[in-house]
């Protein structure tokens, strides 16, 4: 489903990906650990091509991202064929980022109703559908204002499920939020990948939902992959002296 | 009571009230609500168009709208009037073109590319305003960059681009008093001419203070509630004069909340 291959990401002079190999199958729940600035952010942010790879190739789903190959050589794709790409990739983002100007129905039906060009009764009715499954059906018309940050991260998950993404990713959903409102959005994403299969890659730090969902875990250290395994490989046998010393620091 | 006092200090409030709809002057007031109307909406689109190209990603663009704003903010609005309706068609030099160009139609013209350099600058900040992060959820939603623009930046930038849009459009109706120096027979300039007749020159330039006041108290009120209506659910809206006075009225008190 994903696979990442030899990404490298510079931002002026700092280096941050330094070389990252990943490969994912269908269905699968990856969970990325690491300290701050590690390049987390920046690899879910390059996989949908929001952040241009400086050498590397990311393939979704068997498809390139943000590129054509044409001879061996991979040229950038036309505006139209990335939005394309990103519309299968669905993500949720640290700070919610919903649109403030509509209400949680308009956010969720966004997508389907300017990018698919799906008829408004339609999405609509699919937005409803999903704004229910996250547990929210008595905020429809409710504007993110008026929200708390979990019920606006849960309208965020549900914007993004609306375009029926291949794979989703998850950038540090809980670190915005109050403690208390944790839990009903990590409740939304096991679901997700209980009930749904859904290919999920989250950058976290909630280890005990790493290791309750994760398939694997992955730790990031300065832009390279440190150690992965099974959550309890990570988590409890940690190969690594610096992976021993972040879990130490997150307890 | 105070009319003696008026008198005597050669006030006619019998000559305000006279001339207040005199035709001339109602004549001249119409005049200077179409151009600064029709001006503002000029404005308002090039500073659109400009505002897109100063923000987009292509270097000249970039150039084209910066260069625009540099000379229309850059040189005084009655000069640029003055190369429109006097320089123009010595250049040109062609009957039917000088014909069409009217005072009034070179008033709105000027006005407007004026304007927009302004609205440009108004949109652009407006623009900037959006925390980079919508554009990103927009994307990652598979919008491309006109379509997130359209649909989530410009939207939410309206809401800091409308207050400053209103100030603008009440300087561009008083302003538009320039026009008259290219012969325009707007509001002031009909003003002048009844008063160059009748030698009432204060009674006349407070009909004229009159009818600007009108318009502009009128458009405040328009101006408030199109704010109110960007609110996106605050809990707090802006009060405004039309709600403020629903509230007088109605015996209640304070911000109305909503839901």
């Amino acid at each position: 489903m994903l696979r990442v291959v030899d990404a490298h990401k510079r931002f002026g002079h700092t280096e941050v990906l330094r070389g990252i190999d990943l490969e994912m199958a269908k269905g699968e729940v990856l969970v990325v650990v690491g300290p701050s600035g590690s390049g987390k952010s920046t690899l879910l942010r390059c996989i949908n091509h929001l952040e241009v790879l400086n050498s590397g190739r990311i393939y979704v789903d068997g498809e390139l991202v943000g590129y054509r190959e044409r001879n061996g050589h991979v040229v950038e794709d036309s505006e139209a064929e990335i939005a394309r790409k990103r519309a299968a990739i669905g993500m949720v983002f640290q700070r919610f980022n919903l649109f403030p100007h509509l209400t949680a129905l308009g956010n969720v039906m966004a997508g389907p109703v300017h990018v698919k060009g799906l008829p408004r009764k339609e999405a609509e009715a699919a937005a409803k559908a999903l704004l229910e499954r996250v547990g929210l059906a008595a905020k429809l018309d409710t504007y993110p204002s008026q929200l708390s940050g979990g019920q606006q991260q849960r309208v965020a998950i549900a914007r993004a499920l609306a375009m029926n993404p291949k794979l989703m990713m998850f950038d540090e959903p809980t670190s915005a939020l109050d403690p208390e409102l944790v839990g009903e959005v990590l409740e939304v994403m096991r679901t997700l990948a209980r009930d749904s299969q859904m290919t999920m890659i989250v950058v976290t730090h909630e280890i005990g939902f790493a290791r309750d969902v994760a398939d694997r875990a992955v730790f990031m250290d300065e832009g390279r992959i440190v150690e992965q395994g099974t959550p309890q490989e990570l988590f409890d046998e940690p190969k690594q002296e610096r992976t021993r010393t972040f879990l130490g620091l997150i307890g | 009571m105070l009319e003696p006092l008026l008198l005597a200090l050669d006030f006619r409030t019998d000559v305000v009230r006279r001339f207040l709809f005199d035709d001339v002057i109602v004549e001249g007031a119409w005049v200077t609500i179409q151009v600064a109307v029709l001006a503002q909406i000029i404005g308002i689109s090039l500073g659109l168009g400009f505002a897109l190209m100063l923000v987009s990603r292509s270097r000249p663009l970039n150039v084209i709208a910066g260069f625009y704003v540099w000379f229309f903010r850059g040189t005084p609005v009655l000069l640029q009037l003055l190369i429109l309706y006097i320089g123009l068609p010595q250049m040109v030099d062609d009957q039917t073109f000088t014909n069409e160009l009217t005072a009034f139609r070179a008033a709105i013209i000027a006005f407007g590319i004026n304007e927009g350099a302004y609205m440009t600058e108004i949109v652009r900040a407006g623009i900037l305003s959006v925390e980079s992060g919508q554009m990103d959820a927009a994307k990652s939603l598979g919008m491309r960059q006109m379509q997130a623009m359209r649909r989530i930046v410009l939207p939410q930038a309206s809401r800091v681009v409308v207050p400053p849009t209103g100030n603008e459009f009440i300087a561009m109706l008083k302003n538009s008093s320039i026009a008259f120096t290219i012969g325009l027979v707007e509001l002031t300039g009909a003003a002048r001419l009844i008063y160059s007749v009748n030698f009432r020159y204060l009674e006349l330039l407070v009909v004229a203070a009159l009818w600007y006041l009108a318009f502009t108290t009128v458009f405040s009120i328009l101006q408030g509630e199109v704010e109110r209506r960007l609110a996106f659910g605050d809990r707090e809206r802006p009060t405004t004069f039309i709600s403020r006075t629903i509230e007088l009225l109605s015996g209640k008190r304070g911000t109305e909340m909503v839901k």
